[in-house]
């Protein structure tokens, strides 16, 4: 045997060799998993390991969206043509169906974002979904920097941080009484970094607006908007054209442009690595609610 | 969808280049500086960006502080932030061009047990801070006794606040002879010692002026050059099944057009090893059963290897049609885990509730779950130890929350177990309520490095023999 064999694995390796771990862990002990998928680059990198988990069969559950109704139209198409690609089947919850039987109502700010939670609860009710499966990361935000990778939610989707289950080596405890489920993050270990080289080094493909590309948006709060029929520009807002692209991808209303010429994986690793900014910082509106505003969605049940 | 995209440039990297990955744990007591150390890691490795660094700025500034409060960096629930406290666990992230680091920020003084232990059961490294005023205390025999139970392969201490001593290396030198002392008498012998300021960031990334009669390495440049080949490769190799791939139909979505194709009557067997390294054509044994059987292959969608190593999930293909399920283990035909129906381990006891002999309770190892019966509870570490001496175990009938306790098991099945010594995942377990499914306690078995050497202590460790074979 060889000495450059015997090497440790890398960084990606031993992050996609967990992930892996823990998507099959999932499906091994759970009567109904589904797993969250939104088009956005970290849901995609999670739905390709779970193809590769399970190869050489199918993935053995399906995926659910919860559509604000505000969605990019590219992430959309891009959705559909990721869940053929994968061969996942998709379901999808909808705000705006909620929103016209006026089972939930617009907010004032216009921001859509905090809605998606009761579409999501009914889903996860519906379905007896007992795990589902979330692209979160811990690096995101500091609530999450303490959220376990199985986490568990009551039966009204809460999540209690301050009791939460000691997990320990690789053994990961999903048993839960009728009624709760477990969030599971599996790619809790994973950086916004990572996420981009393992998107390269696998040839993976993501929504085009996660790259540069030429679109009206105003200055908001310090941050790049969209302006589109359903995120309109606002009294004394100056409409530009810029080139710019995402770094998350969300509902119109709450999710900016970052300004930006990278139009290749390797650009936008090289800025990744040179932003000054966090991801969801940069490009979240609903994060600055208030300090806690992730913890507080978290503890509602939000994704 | 895919090449035909501009926007997919060959990627330079694969999966296979580019760094390694360490983990590592802090551990503490109060005021010791560790959110302050943590923080000067993530600041001085640029992995705190402008927006978070603002906050940290306002919140410094709101308190009074003249400068930024690098502990602040740290605190992640709102509760943490009202009562300055650190409740749980966190994880954090940092990284430079050799290495990607997992950093589990254990508090010390809330359930310090329980937050080390978790810590500790995936650490590579332990990162061991005292105050250079007080040097050795007892919290940091308790945290090391603990690094030592879970068998972490590497301690560093870091003598904190080498400035206010005035960057004495008298006070030093006499800090880390008592730590070299303690770390040899628990059976540690791979540790190292760091003279630190956190605040002024003497030694952390960059190396301290201030410190001209240390010759060692940072904090970071330690962490970047442990070694961790051992850590990858050594050992037996263990795999615990996950589930039998047995595909009724193939995948036929379209990427699956770039995973090699397989026949109709395809058999696997998914898992992560453990431990150790496999290679096709080598004689493996499936437990709890003990059939022999010849590796035929390593498969992965990215194509068959010819060698695979601890850390890596495949798929293994056996030569024989040996019955083999979820809960088993494939192992090196060289001293496999002999199955057994009952042990004594060493369990850390992190519930609320009391545990106490008679106890029915779920015993999870590896890919497997049997129910278990508590028959008696042998003793309980004493961790409030004096310098110079080692933990021993004092008798009693109960845990609570926090203790590290000797306890015989029975199983309602033979589970083939390792001793954690040799095989930290392997010979790892949980304990976890049947009503509630709680989490009670992280589990070790076999002898314990601390036993072995507690020949004062009331019981020794040759009065705890398992009830039917012994871990091996």
């Amino acid at each position: 045997m060889t000495t450059t064999q015997l090497r440790p694995l890398t960084e990606l390796q031993a992050l996609e060799s967990e992930s892996i771990h823990i998507i099959r862990e999932v499906a091994a002990t759970f009567a109904s998993p589904i797993m969250l998928f939104s088009g956005g680059k970290d849901s995609v990198v999670m739905l390709h390991l779970a193809a590769k988990a399970f190869w050489p069969a199918p993935i053995p559950f399906g995926v659910l969206h919860v559509d604000t109704g505000h969605n990019f139209e590219e992430v959309l198409q891009f959705r559909d043509e990721a869940v053929d690609f994968y061969g996942a089947s998709l379901k999808i919850a909808s705000v705006q169906d909620y929103i016209d039987d006026g089972r939930l109502r617009e907010r004032p700010d216009g921001t859509r974002n905090p809605l998606q939670t009761v579409p999501l609860l009914d889903a996860i009710a519906e379905g007896r979904h007992d795990a589902v499966f979330g692209g979160g990361r811990r690096d995101e935000e500091r609530a999450r920097a303490k959220e376990r990778v199985f986490s568990m939610r009551d039966e009204f989707g809460q999540w209690e941080p301050r009791n939460q289950r000691p997990e320990l080596w690789s053994l990961y405890n999903g048993r839960h009484l009728p009624g709760e489920h477990v969030r599971v993050f599996p790619l809790s270990n994973w950086t916004e970094l990572d996420v981009w080289d393992y998107i390269a080094a696998e040839k993976i493909t993501v929504p085009t607006i996660y790259y540069a590309h030429e679109r009206q948006v105003a200055l908001r709060d310090g941050m790049w908007i969209a302006i589109t029929d359903v995120t309109p520009a606002r009294p004394g807002e100056v409409i530009e054209m810029r080139s710019v692209r995402y770094r998350t991808v969300g509902d119109m209303s709450c999710t900016a442009a970052v300004l930006s010429n990278a139009n290749t994986v390797q650009d936008v690793i090289s800025e990744v690595g040179l932003s000054q900014l966090t991801e969801r910082g940069a490009t979240r509106a609903d994060d600055r609610l208030s300090e806690a505003a992730m913890e507080d969605r978290k503890r509602e049940g939000y994704f | 969808m895919r090449p035909s995209s501009p926007l997919l440039a060959p990627a330079a990297d694969s999966l296979t280049g580019g760094r390694t990955l360490l983990r590592l744990a802090t551990a503490g007591s109060v005021d010791d500086g560790k959110s302050t150390l943590v923080g000067r890691l993530l600041f001085d490795t640029n992995s705190v960006l402008t927006d978070t660094l603002d906050h940290v700025e306002l919140v410094s500034r709101r308190k009074g502080l003249d400068r930024a409060d690098l502990a602040l960096l740290t605190d992640g629930l709102r509760a943490e932030r009202e009562q300055g406290i650190t409740i749980d666990v966190a994880y954090r992230y940092f990284a430079t061009p050799a290495r990607k680091f997992i950093l589990a920020d254990c508090p010390g003084h809330v359930q310090y047990t329980r937050n080390t232990v978790t810590g500790s059961s995936t650490a590579d490294v332990i990162v061991l801070l005292v105050d250079a005023r007080k040097g050795v205390v007892e919290q940091t025999r308790r945290h090391l006794a603990v690094a030592s139970l879970l068998r972490v392969p590497h301690v560093v201490l870091v003598v904190n606040k080498i400035d206010l001593v005035g960057y004495s290396e008298d006070v030093f030198t006499a800090v880390a002879t008592d730590f070299a002392l303690l770390a040899r008498s628990l059976g540690l012998l791979e540790t190292h010692c760091i003279p630190v300021s956190a605040t002024e960031g003497d030694n952390v990334v960059t190396r301290s002026h201030r410190t001209p009669w240390y010759d060692g390495p940072t904090v970071l440049g330690y962490l970047e050059n442990v070694d961790d080949t051992r850590l990858a490769v050594g050992s037996d190799f263990r795999l615990p099944v996950q589930h039998v791939v047995r595909p009724q139909l193939a995948v036929t979505a379209p990427w699956a057009a770039r995973a090699p194709q397989v026949n109709g009557d395809y058999r696997g067997y998914a898992g992560k090893i453990e431990s150790g390294r496999v290679r096709p054509g080598e004689e493996v044994v499936v437990l709890p059963r003990s059939s022999h059987a010849i590796v035929e292959a390593i498969d992965t969608p990215d194509g068959p290897l010819d060698l695979a190593v601890a850390g890596q999930s495949v798929v293994i293909r056996l030569n024989s049609d040996i019955d083999v399920s979820r809960g088993d283990i494939i192992a090196a035909t060289d001293a496999p885990p002999a199955p057994i129906r009952g042990l004594t381990a060493t369990v850390c006891w992190l519930a609320e509730r009391e545990l106490s002999a008679g106890a029915r309770v779920l015993f999870q190892h590896g890919t497997s779950i049997t129910k278990a019966i508590v028959r008696s509870i042998e003793g309980t570490l004493d961790l409030d130890f004096e310098a110079g001496t080692v933990p021993c175990w004092r008798p009693t009938s109960s845990l609570t929350l926090n203790d590290i306790g000797r306890v015989r098991l029975s199983l309602a099945s033979p589970v083939p177990i390792d001793s954690y010594r040799e095989h930290r995942a392997t010979g790892a377990f949980i304990l976890v309520d049947d009503a509630d499914g709680w989490t009670l306690g992280a589990g070790l078995a076999g002898s314990t490095p601390l036993a072995a050497m507690t020949a004062a202590t009331p019981k020794s460790e040759s009065q705890y023999p398992a009830q039917q074979g012994k871990p091996s």
